[in-house]
Order: structure tokens, then C-alpha cells, then sequence
């Protein structure tokens, strides 16, 4: 790790108006490192200076009301996957957090963390390697190792996004409160996140003075299920391959509405309007959650080495959608 | 090089060459923090932050006043650290392997829960209670789980053990009664290349029916 220097915040003012007087990677946000201590070890972020947010008050904990809930952007991910109430009403949530890295990265890990860690893509995380993300001309993935890149929405820059929590949230249709020097906005987590068409060096609409401060979800309907199902390589800790969170309102065995996220497969978690289409309105049985996950898979566009995500993509979808009537 | 010194070179054996990396440490200690990585110093200074401090750290029931710099692991103080009256820190059960919170090796606890101290800032470890490996036994008392870990011979060459011991008290402090499957999912963030999975998790076992 290259020098910085380390302040405490006191107040989200100071945290803004820090981060004002500086571009991208000058002055950088740490709450639990996890993600941000490899990128430093690493020599892909170089920053001036951390300022350590955990020092805020009233930034972590879990509040809960009869509209649903709210949780500080510090609250670790073991927090929100030990939640009594978020594993029963919240459950897609409290699955995908529970199915994020290891105890002990949950343990420091916080949910404002976790939506705004960088890509694990083994290019970008390279220090030799200057591709697109990081103002190079290249996504090296497209001629290159490209097992665990992009099968959607790659062009120009291949990576997934790596969050699990975030697909969760967005199955959800949580909002993300995000603060900056002209104070607060809320918007839908969906809208959070970018795709590198959009702009191919960042993940998402942050801009250089603004932070994550909270999260909030609608409660959902009582006749609500929902399930987050992750694919990885083998059976300890992993990012995802591809994961799915599906939440659906049922009638009985009848599908009144379907979300269907996708993780792993695309730079920002991607809803496939296509599976949700086919099945919504449906009674639930084995032939329509197959079509769903067929319907899915539709516009993917493999890369040289995750084919594999295809099939993937296609039978995990339709487990989900099973799981609501089994 | 000579002939004499290639030959002697050759022939370092595991300790001397152990010794000379001690040496190594107190010459290169002697400085007051702990320097990691290249010398780049931060050009920018933003007002009420700071390049190095001196901080206390409660490890063990004890408390460590160390100077740090602001990128200081938790897992370099306690492995490498001086302490302001020159002594060595020394507590090196937490295992620097990955250096990227992967393996497990460095496993601490910090309020009671597991963390990798590879990926904590010493600055962010201040006013919290951490216990390494060398805190588990109650004096010469070992801890259920140690006794387990060697009437199971749960280890091979031993290098990730400290890791899985401290995961496996945390594990077992807030649910003493672990299945199979919890017990997998409560050590995932450890890894042991000898493969002795099966011993650990049958120590973890024997070890929860006296606690």
C-alpha cells in the first residue's frame, strides 16, 4: 500500500465538503475495507487520504416500521443476514447477505460497502493492466480470459457487477439515499447503477462528493415469496457465477407479479423483463418456469469462455421461479 | 560471490535462516512505524488528518501503545509491531498468508467476532477488544477447542491452525451446539491446504459438548 493519510468524520457535512475539494480517488470513503484495502494493496486506487466514516453517528442499525424498513449504510453484512425480521418478511435480502464472501468479511463489511465495491474482474484488478476502467483502450476480456466476464450489456467493458445484496434490492424495489453538498436525494436502487456505455469508469451515478447513507425498503405484501439463489464454482465462499433474486406476489399457484434480478451476469445487476413477462399472470408450474429462464436468456451474448453462464442463467431462473410453489 | 559463500549460501538451514530474518525485523524496527510498501509520500494534507499516530490497542486484555502509520494492518502491529517502550509486540499466532482476507490464516477477534486483521486498519481497531490465538487459553489452561484440535489431530503442518482455532471459539460462543452444516458454514472463511477439514470439524464437534 502506497502512504495516505486517515481522518476521522464527524459529520456527513464534513464528509461531503471533504470530497469536494477533490476529483475521483484523491480523498476515498473506508467503512469496513474490505473491498477498498485490497484495491489499495494492489495499487489500483492510490488515494491522499481515507476519511473513516465509521466514526458517524447514527449511520448503522436497522429500523423498522409497518412501510417497511430502513438500514444505515454501515450496517455490516452480518448484521442484516442475522436479522430476525429480514430473514422472515425481507427474505431474497437476508439470503443474498448471508451468501456474501466469509463470516469474517460480513463481520466488517457494510451494505454501503458492498453496493459500491469495484469489479473483481482480473484485468482491472491488475496493476499492470491498463484497460478501459482504468482510461486504457482495451477490455482485455473480449480477446482474452473472459470465464467469469459479462454475457449481457458488456460493450464496451465486460465486468459483472459482484454485489449480491444489490440484485436483492432491487427484487425489492428498495431506494438508496445518497447525500451530497446539496443535500439529500433518494432514488431506486435500480437507478443506482450504470452501465459502462454509460460511463465505463465508474458503476454507478455517484458523483465524486456524494456518499450512500441509507437504504430503505417497502415492506412487502404479506402473499409475497421470495428466494436469492447463487451459483458459484465450488462450495465454499465465492463471488457469484450467476445468481438470481426473484420476488413474487402469489394467488395460490398463480403468479401476480414476478421480479427477476440477475447478478453475475451483466455490469449492473440486470432485470430480465423477459422472464418476468413470462411469468406474470401464470400459474406456476415446471413447462412456464422453464420458458421463463429459456426467455431469458434470449438477447445473452457470450463471451469466448462463459458460455457456461447461459445454461446457468437459464436453469437458475427457473429453479427460482419454482421454488415459489414448491 | 565466491565459491565458499555460494556454497554456504546453499546450505542456510531453516533456523539460521528464521534468525536472520529476526535480525532483519529489529534492525528495520528501530524506525518509529512501521513502514509497508513503498516510501510515496501523501502530497495533500486535508486538514484534521493524519500520515502516522500513536495509538492504543487492547489485545489480550492488554494494552499495546503503538506509533502507527496510517496504513498499518492490524495483523502487521500485532506480528511486527513495537510498542512505545521498545518492545516487540510479538504476538505472531495470527498468520500473514494471503494478505488479501482469503485464507483465514489471520483470523482475530475483534468484540467477540471473527475478522481478518490482514484487512483491518490498526487506526480502525482502536477502542475495541481484540484477542489473537495467544488470548484463547486461559493461562495454562487450554481452551476446549485446543484440546479437541490435538486429541483430533486436526492439523497437518499447522500453519492455518490458529486461524481455525480463533474462528472456531467465535463460532462456538453464540452457538455452542453447531450441526455439521453449521460448523462448515461457521469456518468458510478459513482455508486449510493440508486438507484436514474432516479432523477440524470433528475437533469443533467434541470441542462443543464442553462448552
Amino acid at each position: 500500500m502506497d502512504k495516505f493519510s486517515y481522518i476521522n468524520a464527524t459529520s456527513l457535512k464534513q464528509v461531503t465538503s471533504l470530497l469536494s475539494d477533490s476529483g475521483w480517488g484523491e480523498v476515498m470513503l473506508l467503512a469496513g475495507g474490505t473491498d477498498l484495502l485490497s484495491e489499495l494493496k494492489e495499487y489500483i486506487e492510490t488515494p491522499k487520504t481515507l476519511i473513516n466514516l465509521k466514526t458517524l453517528p447514527g449511520m448503522d442499525g436497522i429500523s423498522e416500521n409497518a412501510n417497511g424498513i430502513k438500514i444505515g449504510a454501515l450496517t455490516t453484512v452480518a448484521d442484516i443476514a442475522m436479522h430476525p425480521s429480514i430473514q422472515q418478511h425481507y427474505t431474497v435480502l437476508a439470503q443474498a447477505a448471508a451468501s456474501v464472501a466469509t463470516p469474517q468479511i460480513r463481520n466488517v463489511g457494510t451494505i454501503g460497502g458492498n453496493l459500491c465495491q469495484r469489479p473483481r474482474c482480473w484485468y482491472y484488478r491488475d496493476e499492470t493492466v491498463n484497460c478501459i476502467k482504468k482510461g486504457g483502450d482495451l477490455c482485455y476480456a473480449v480477446d482474452g480470459l473472459s470465464k467469469y466476464h459479462a454475457i449481457f450489456d458488456g460493450d464496451p467493458v465486460y465486468i459483472v457487477h459482484p454485489s449480491d445484496i444489490a440484485p436483492a434490492l432491487i427484487a425489492l424495489d428498495a431506494s438508496i439515499k445518497i447525500t451530497g453538498p446539496e443535500g439529500d436525494k433518494t432514488i431506486k436502487v435500480e437507478e443506482f447503477f450504470t452501465l459502462p456505455s454509460d460511463n465505463p469508469f465508474r458503476e454507478n451515478v455517484l458523483q465524486p462528493n456524494e456518499i450512500v447513507v441509507e437504504i430503505q425498503i417497502p415492506k412487502p405484501k404479506l402473499n409475497t415469496k421470495s428466494y436469492y439463489l447463487k451459483a458459484r464454482e465450488k462450495g465454499a465462499p465465492d463471488f457469484a457465477l450467476v445468481s438470481v433474486a426473484g420476488v413474487f406476489e402469489m394467488a395460490g399457484r398463480t403468479c401476480q407479479i414476478a421480479n427477476i434480478i440477475l447478478g453475475g451476469v451483466a455490469p449492473k445487476p440486470r432485470r430480465s423483463t423477459e422472464a418476468e413477462a413470462a411469468l406474470t399472470g401464470k400459474m406456476l408450474n415446471k413447462d412456464v418456469c422453464t420458458m421463463a429462464g429459456a426467455e431469458a436468456v434470449q438477447k445473452a451474448q457470450p463471451m469466448n469462455d462463459n458460455a457456461y453462464k447461459v445454461t446457468l442463467t437459464q436453469n437458475l431462473i427457473s429453479r427460482t421461479a419454482m421454488m415459489a410453489v414448491s | 560471490m565466491s565459491e565458499k559463500e555460494k556454497k554456504q549460501s546453499k546450505n542456510i538451514s531453516r533456523r539460521s535462516f528464521i534468525k536472520g530474518v529476526g535480525t532483519g525485523t529489529v534492525a528495520a524496527t528501530v524506525a518509529p512505524a512501521i513502514l509497508v510498501g513503498n516510501e510515496k509520500t501523501a502530497e495533500a494534507q486535508t486538514d484534521g488528518a493524519v500520515d502516522s499516530a500513536k495509538i492504543q490497542l487492547n489485545i489480550n486484555e492488554q494494552v499495546y501503545e503503538v506509533d502507527v502509520e496510517a496504513r498499518t494492518t492490524l495483523l502487521s502491529v500485532l506480528r511486527d509491531g513495537i510498542d512505545t517502550a521498545g518492545d516487540n509486540v510479538d504476538l505472531t499466532g495470527a498468520k500473514l498468508i494471503c494478505d488479501r482476507g482469503e485464507c483465514g490464516g489471520c483470523t482475530v477477534l475483534v468484540d467477540g467476532k471473527p475478522v481478518y486483521a490482514c484487512m483491518m486498519l490498526a487506526m480502525d481497531a482502536q477502542g475495541q477488544q481484540i484477542t489473537t490465538v495467544e488470548g484463547i487459553a486461559d493461562g495454562n489452561n487450554l481452551h476446549p477447542v485446543q484440546e479437541a484440535f490435538i486429541k483430533h489431530d486436526a492439523l497437518m503442518c499447522g500453519f492455518c491452525t490458529p486461524g481455525f482455532i480463533v474462528s472456531s471459539v467465535a463460532l462456538l460462543n453464540e452457538n455452542n451446539k453447531p450441526t455439521i452444516a453449521e460448523i462448515k458454514e461457521g469456518l468458510s472463511g478459513n482455508t486449510c491446504r493440508c486438507g484436514t477439514y474432516p479432523f477440524i470439524f470433528d475437533a469443533v464437534e467434541t470441542a462443543s459438548q464442553k462448552m
